[in-house]
């Protein structure tokens, strides 16, 4: 039993925390490979090879890998699954485009967002924006499956593992790479943060929105926002927190004018503590909240920024 | 260029799913049943589309229960042309997808646009398997599509911000929430949606196997929080956060 992992990879780069939260959740099973992808890879092959559980990492450098495009990575997937008997990755835009792709490919099905790998045919995931939790076990011969890694524990150093070189198959062409765009921020990454701070509607304008960076910023946290709040412009999308957006379970979340929508708590209610300050006593944010302060956002959050 | 819309009839976004108290299920008894409002914006952009001349026909596709009818017939509202239903129990994303691609390849659409996820598996796959069982590029998370010549350039929404890529036709491409605000459908194109054609088939048609490759062990509800407290001022919510939470 081996299983190959497709690491997080950010051009060129390992992501790290994704990649180590993964392994935690595959301890239980045995051999792990893991699959470090993209331009330039070695400082991240060494580092791959650098955590506990990694038995062997296969290293594919190339340039058109390094976008993330669906059909070239999945393709390389396909020519490696040979023997390995489960493929997963941490449930990030890449691995969510590339696994299902993947799982047809090899006429599988695909089982997304594990929350936990409860034995090797056994896995368990939320449906229904978090409002069920279904297990499920797999009769397919390959088990291919994202996992969502908010919840699962990191792994720490382990090895070093061999690193291999891989072939990596001639390109398709039926996709090509045209733009990133890209926003660059000292912030913590949102599903690595510590502290999670969001805003909501109620923040008004993008020009408000500052408010909810400026706490993040003295708290050291990251910054997540509502649908509502991407959608009119107040914060860019890879923000949003959510059934459709990122999952997070920080050790402290704050929604401030965030109305605790169902699709908004499926992205956050695991955290550690929340806390929901809303000027709505009835706001659904309020059941989920360890903590809730009722009030105008616009004279709470400079106080907070001023106690904490 | 044909484009064909597959929409799933789902849960009503609204509406907080509750689980059967002997574990066997969601229960959808007398629950308020819509078209998953990613499907709908998939809907809206083919229009979009063929209202901009890039399309000809606009053909919709749902695997389902007979009440999915319903949901084909909201997609013609909003105008689509043509709809089919297949008619069958729950099939998983695989099982959709093989059957999607028998449509396609009786119907040969140069484009497929499906919603990125159905809000009640929450599976996020049928779009990405279609393509790989047709050969086809794929473009996932679309805020932005445009057709031009034999290509199609999509913008995506992805984790560090947005990703533009382009595609050969035929390709399929997923909707995310961002890539329009679907119109509701005016009283005079219900009433014509009516007298559109919809056609039922069953699995058989098309000789594919959709036995499940996944069994159901059990639905649960997830873990409740314990209730918590309202504060009654910054200075408490500090204090509790640093003493007795202990996250500051
Ligand atoms: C298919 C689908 C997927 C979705 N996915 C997501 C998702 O991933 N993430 C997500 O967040 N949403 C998602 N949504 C949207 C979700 O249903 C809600 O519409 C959204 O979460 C609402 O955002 P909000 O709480 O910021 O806005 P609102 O619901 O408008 O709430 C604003 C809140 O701010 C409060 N407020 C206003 N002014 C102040 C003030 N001065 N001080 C304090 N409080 C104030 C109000 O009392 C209110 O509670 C999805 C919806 C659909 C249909
Ligand atoms: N039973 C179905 N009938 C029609 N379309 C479907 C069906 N299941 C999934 N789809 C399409 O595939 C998309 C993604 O669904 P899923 O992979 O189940 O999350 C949906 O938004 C629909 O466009």
């Amino acid at each position: 039993m081996t299983v190959l992992l497709m690491a997080d990879m950010r051009d060129g780069a390992l992501g790290v925390d994704a990649t180590a939260k993964a392994l935690g959740a595959l301890a239980g099973l045995s051999e792990v490979h893991v699959l470090v992808v993209g331009e330039g890879i070695g400082d991240a092959a060494v580092e791959a090879a650098g955590l506990a559980g990694v038995t062997k990492v296969l290293a594919a450098d190339s340039a058109a890998l390094g976008k993330g495009l669906a059909e070239p990575l999945a393709d390389l997937i396909v020519s490696l699954a040979g023997d390995y008997t489960h493929i997963a990755a941490p449930a990030t835009a890449v691995a969510k485009s590339v696994l299902p792709r993947v799982a047809a490919l090899l006429d599988v099905m695909i089982i997304p967002d594990v929350i936990e790998v409860a034995g090797e045919d056994r896995f368990v995931r939320p449906i229904y924006a978090g409002n069920a939790i279904q297990t499920v076990t797999s009769a397919d011969r390959i088990k291919v499956f994202t996992i969502r890694t908010a919840t699962f524990r990191a792994v720490g150093a382990g090895g070093p593992a061999p690193v291999e070189t891989v072939a990596v198959p001639s390109g398709s062409g039926l996709s090509e790479w045209v733009a990133d765009e890209v926003a660059v921020s000292d912030r913590p990454e949102l599903t690595a943060a510590r502290v999670v701070v969001s805003g909501g509607r109620g923040l008004g304008s993008q020009a408000n929105f500052a408010l909810i960076e400026g706490l993040a910023d003295k708290l050291g946290a990251a910054v997540g926002a509502s649908r509502a709040a991407v959608d009119a412009g107040f914060a860019p999308n890879d923000c949003q927190v959510g059934q459709t957006g990122k999952v997070v379970a920080p050790e402290l979340y704050l929604a401030v004018g965030i109305s605790g929508a169902i699709q908004h708590l499926a992205g956050m209610k695991d955290s550690k503590v929340i806390v929901a300050v809303n000027k709505d006593e009835d706001a659904p944010i309020f059941q989920v909240a360890d903590y809730g302060l009722v009030g105008d956002l616009f004279q709470v959050v400079p106080e907070l920024v001023a106690k904490v | 260029m044909k484009v064909l819309v597959p929409v799933k009839r789902v849960i009503d976004y609204n509406v907080k799913a509750r689980v059967k108290a002997d574990g066997s299920g969601v229960d959808l008894a007398n629950v308020k049943m819509s078209m998953n409002p990613f499907d709908e914006i998939a809907v809206e952009e083919a229009i979009r589309l063929k209202e901009r001349g890039v399309a000809t026909e606009v053909l919709v596709v749902s695997i389902g229960a007979k009440q999915a009818q319903e949901t084909l017939r909201t997609a013609l509202a909003m105008g689509a042309d043509r709809a089919i239903l297949i008619e069958t129990d729950d099939v998983e994303p695989l099982a959709v997808a093989k059957l999607l691609a028998k449509v396609v390849a009786e119907e040969e659409p140069g484009l497929v646009l499906t919603g990125k996820q159905a809000i009640d598996n929450d599976m996020n796959a049928t779009g990405q398997m279609l393509a790989a069982l047709l050969g086809w590029p794929q473009a996932t998370f679309a805020s932005a599509v445009t057709v031009e010549g034999d290509g199609v350039t999509v913008t995506r929404e992805v984790d560090g911000g947005l990703q533009t890529i382009r595609l050969r036709l035929p390709a399929v491409v997923t909707a995310d929430l961002r890539l329009n605000e679907p119109r509701y459908a005016s009283l005079p194109n219900i009433m014509k949606a009516k007298s559109k054609p919809l056609a039922t088939r069953v699995p058989a048609d098309f000789g594919v196997d959709i036995t499940p490759r996944l069994t159901v062990v059990d639905t649960r509800e997830p873990a409740a929080r314990k209730a918590g407290i309202k504060v009654g001022s910054v200075e408490e919510l500090v204090a509790k956060l640093r003493d007795e939470a202990g996250v500051l």
